[in-house]
Formats: C-alpha cells, structure tokens, sequence
C-alpha cells in the first residue's frame, strides 16, 4: 500500500514563482522518509499542498489511495501535521489544545481526554497539561504540536523541522519516540535541517532543489555514492610538517590535518607514515556528517544521479 | 455522534469560551455604552421630546438599542476571532482537520450569534430598569434577532477572511456598519423624514432588522413584515453563499 502518491505536482505562486516544478515522489506505509532540501527548495510547499494548507497548481496527490481533489476529508483524515511555526491557540491549555484538535476531527471528547493523556504523557507533557500553551518553554511547544498532531491516530504523519530549535537530549527522545511510533505501523514523513537526524531515523530519502526532486532513494544507496570521507586529525603542538604519500591532505593549522581516505580504504598507512615523521595524534573525527557532504554535492550540483 | 457534530461543538464551545473568558472586554462595554443611552437620549433627552409612533420616546428606542448591540456583537466577535485564527495561523488547526466548510461556517457564526444575543439580553435586562418593556410578538422577536446577528456574524466572517490587518478588521464597523445603524431608525421613525430620504433609507438592510425587532416588542413598524423578513432572508442567503464560497476555495486563507 502506498502511503503517498504525488504525480507532476507543480505550483506557482501569485507572484509568479514556481516553487513545485512537477514533482514525483511514492511513499511506501511504514516507511520512515525524509525530505530534505536547503531553504527555499519547495519542501514546505510539498507538505503544505499534501494537507492542504497550499492550493496547488496541477497535478496529483493521493494519501492511502485517496485524492486530495475528490476524496479531501478522507484523505485528511489519514494526515497528522507538525508544522514548523507554532500554530495553536497560545491562550489555550495544553489539553484545550490537544482536545479540540481531536474534535475536528470527530473525536468524543472522553476518548480525545484518554488519547491526550497518552500522548501528553509520552512526550512528558501531562504535568503541564493545564498550564496556558504560551508559558511553555520552545522544546515543550515543539513536543505539545507533536501530541496535536495524534489525536487523531493518523496514519501519515508529516513533520516539518520538528527537532528546530530542540536541545540534543530532548531531540534524542524525540528520535526515541518518532522511532517507536514507526514501529507501531505510522508512516513518518520528515524535513529537517540536522542531517545526522535523517541519517539515523529515515530508511529512504528524497532531496528537492529549486522544485524539483534531485534525489529520491533508500538512505543506504544513497550513503553508498559516498566513495571520499574527510578525517580530521588533532596533532600534537609541536608537530613538524609532515609529508603523507598517496592521500590528498590540507594542513589547516599548526595542530590540525585534513585528510581524504577513499571509502573502505585502511587508515593504518596514515599511522604508519606519521609515526614515522614522529608526529604525535591526538584525537580524530569525521570532518562532516556522510549525509551533509552527499547532500551539499546534490543541492549545488556538483554530484548527479 | 457523528463527526460533524463533534467537530462543530468543540469549535462552537471553543468560540464561547474565547469572548467569555475575555468578559470584561466582550460583554461589559456594550452593556455601559447601553446604560448610558438608556439615561441620556431615553430619560434626559427622551422626556422633552414626548412619543414617537405612539409610544414614550424611551419604549420606542429601546428594541433599536438592543438590535444595534445584537448587530455589533455578532459581527465583531466574528471579525476579531476569525482574524486572530488568521493571523496567530490557528485557523490551520481546521483547516487541515476534515471539517466540511459548512461547519467551520457554522462554529463561527454561531459563537457570533450567541454573544450577541447574550449581550443583547444584557441590554435587555438593563432597559428594565428604565421602561416597563411588554413583547407584541414573541415569535416575530426571536426570529428577527436570530437572522440579524446571523447575518452579522456571517458579514463579519467575510471581513476577517478579508482583512489582511486589524486595521482592516476595524473599517466596516466604524465606517460602515456605525453609520447605517444610527440611520436605520434606531432614534428616529423613518414616517418622520421626507419621502426622498424614506426611499433612501429602504437601501439600508439595518432599517428592517430593526422595524421587524421593533414590531415584536411594540407591535408597529415602518415597514411590513413581510417585506422585512424577505429582505433579511435573502441579505442572509447572499452572505452565506458568499462566505461558503471564500472558505471552501480558501480565499485569504490559503496561498
């Protein structure tokens, strides 16, 4: 079953930018997707049309096998959305706005209380649950549209930056818990600017640029063109200049080295050669994220399918 | 129950806790604004100028006074809730949930239409106070209420979908709706103006909500009913289906 079939999908702004060029992009249920793309690319607008916020100007969308153009509510029905920009009524509680997002969508209000204590208590919210939404901190806000967006047990859940802004321990029981509502069957559509984060949760990946889709493949695949890694090594400070046969490498500073390793290659030559010149490594790491490289190479046209 | 009905009460309920939850800023001023027209044109002015189609100056303004608070109600609760959906993008909340459009119509207007006629029975208690009020025609009353501060709240629906700012928010009641109901016989009973300017009036819609609200209490009216209730049902008709068409092609509400 596909969770999502967009076909040509193009849209043109009042003001005549073209911000979709007909896109194609099939989401399998269950999948674990990111769409990543850098500013300005169309993602917003892709998530935008797909729940209806954004009118679209041709072509195709359907969620579980329903039309947005025919079966809109249908298909609505199946969509949970985290936005990016904090949308909910800043003068309500926290449970106000969990339960009368449960309401549109049909929800009685006892099961929309026992659903929001669920999920307010999951994502460590139900302590504040009648607290007014604004004197939440950012990271509580970004998890209180999460639990919004589930009131309704969709089984597409579209989530746009969700981790913006979030410290890496609360990102990490994000992750924690987008993971486990993975595996409980939702079919989970991502855009965000940590790279790392789609590397570690998504199984397939699509990157879209200037409206149109320049990579769509599985995670592995795509990790795989990755044949160049960039090692950073801290060398000690009196290290003397230092001479590396077969590696491209770049002194960046009196104690920093860049070196480039082809992908499976062994790094016990770059040992070898500088214990031998006597100098001295003190830690190493990779210079990027592997997605990041991948992914500026893709947006600025430097790599092609 | 189905779904609609749930999605319409927790958008109605949500819309009442808003304007009562702001209760001083939402019921109280038109209820002093009122107070202060019951002394000064009912009991100070009023007195001097004797009786108006027969009845004390005081019994006949006072079913104008309550419509005229019905009618600014209704539409601003509209105006300022549909619009700060807008503006704070709440309004998202429903417009990705599968409500049909009627609904989302519907939620609205009727926190609109219950403000007003919960500020309308404010004004109405308070006018007890000055004049021993009698109802000609409970039916004709209600009906007539339940249409004006319909069709308000649906004219200040079309205004928050239009408004790209508060300012905009703000034009029609002062430049608009303030004028036509000062002149739509609220003070005044239009067999008092020369024929030129009672055929002028008969363009203003407020001259029949008023004449037909005014009939249900004292029983006499400008206008005849029938023509008035015409008149409103289609006012309401129009708006609605031209309100029904801006949320359902998401006219200011979707790029």
């Amino acid at each position: 079953m596909k969770a999502l079939v967009i076909k040509n999908l193009a849209k043109t702004y009042k003001g005549g930018v073209e911000a979709l060029k007909g896109i194609n992009l099939t989401v399998e249920q269950g999948d674990f997707y990111a769409l990543l793309g850098p500013n300005g690319a169309g993602k917003s607008t892709t998530i935008g049309i797909i729940s209806s916020l954004v009118n679209k100007s041709s072509g195709s969308v359907e969620v579980f096998g329903h039309s947005i153009d025919s079966e809109l509510e249908l298909a609505k029905q199946h969509i949970g959305l985290v936005p990016q920009e904090f949308n909910f009524n800043q003068f309500e509680t926290v449970l106000q706005v969990v339960v009368n997002q449960a309401g549109y969508y049909g929800v009685p209000k006892k099961l929309a209380i026992e659903r929001a204590e669920k999920y307010l208590t999951q994502l460590e919210l139900w302590g504040k649950r009648n607290e007014k939404s604004r004197e939440l901190s950012g990271g509580m806000k970004r998890r209180l549209m999460i639990a919004r967006a589930l009131m309704h047990q969709p089984k597409l859940l579209i989530l746009d930056e969700p981790t913006a802004g979030v410290d890496i321990e609360l990102r990490r029981s994000m992750w924690q818990f987008l993971q486990d509502l993975n595996e409980d069957g939702v079919t989970i559509i991502l855009t965000t600017h940590y790279l790392e984060e789609a590397e570690l949760l998504c199984r397939n990946i699509g990157i879209i640029n200037h409206g149109v889709i320049v990579q769509n493949s599985s995670m592995k695949a795509l990790l795989a063109k990755l044949n160049v890694e960039t090692f950073v090594f801290d060398l000690a400070l009196d290290s003397a200049e230092c001479n590396l046969d077969g590696y491209a490498y770049r002194r960046i500073d009196d104690h920093t080295l860049e070196i480039d390793v082809i992908r499976g290659s062994e790094l016990n030559g770059i040992f070898s050669q500088l214990t031998e010149q006597q100098i001295s490594v003190l830690s190493m790491r990779n210079k990027a994220n592997r997605l990041e490289e991948l992914f500026i190479h893709l947006v600025s046209g430097e790599a092609k399918d | 129950m189905s779904a609609n009905y749930i999605a319409f009460k927790s958008l109605l309920t949500k819309e009442v806790s808003r304007f009562t939850r702001i209760w001083l800023q939402t019921l109280v001023p038109p209820a002093v604004t009122m107070s202060l027209y019951f002394v000064i044109f009912g009991n100070l002015i009023g007195s001097r100028i004797g009786q108006m189609s027969g009845f004390s100056y005081m019994e006949f303004i006072v079913p104008g006074l309550i419509m005229m608070s019905v009618i600014t109600n209704s539409y601003s609760n509209v105006a300022s809730s549909f619009f700060s959906s807008k503006f704070q993008h709440n309004v998202e909340e429903l417009l990705v949930a599968p409500v049909p459009t009627w609904i989302i119509i519907a939620g609205y207007v009727g926190g609109g239409v219950i403000r007003g006629l919960l500020v309308g029975l404010i004004v109405t208690v308070l006018s007890l106070f000055f004049v021993d009020l009698k109802i000609h025609n409970l039916a004709v009353l209600v009906i007539s209420v339940l249409l004006t501060s319909t069709l308000f709240a649906l004219g200040g629906l079309i205004n928050a979908i239009l408004a790209k700012s508060f300012d905009d928010i703000s034009i029609i009641p002062n430049f608009v709706l303030t004028p036509l109901t000062y002149l739509g016989g609220v003070f005044y009973s239009l067999s008092l103006l020369p024929d030129f300017w009672q055929g002028v009036s008969k363009i203003n819609p407020i001259v029949y909500m008023i004449n037909t609200f005014r009939y249900g209490f004292l029983g006499t009216s400008d206008i005849p009913l029938i023509y008035s209730f015409s008149m409103i049902f289609i006012f309401v008709a129009v708006l609605y289906s031209v309100a029904y068409w801006m949320v359902s092609r998401g006219i200011g509400l979707r790029s």
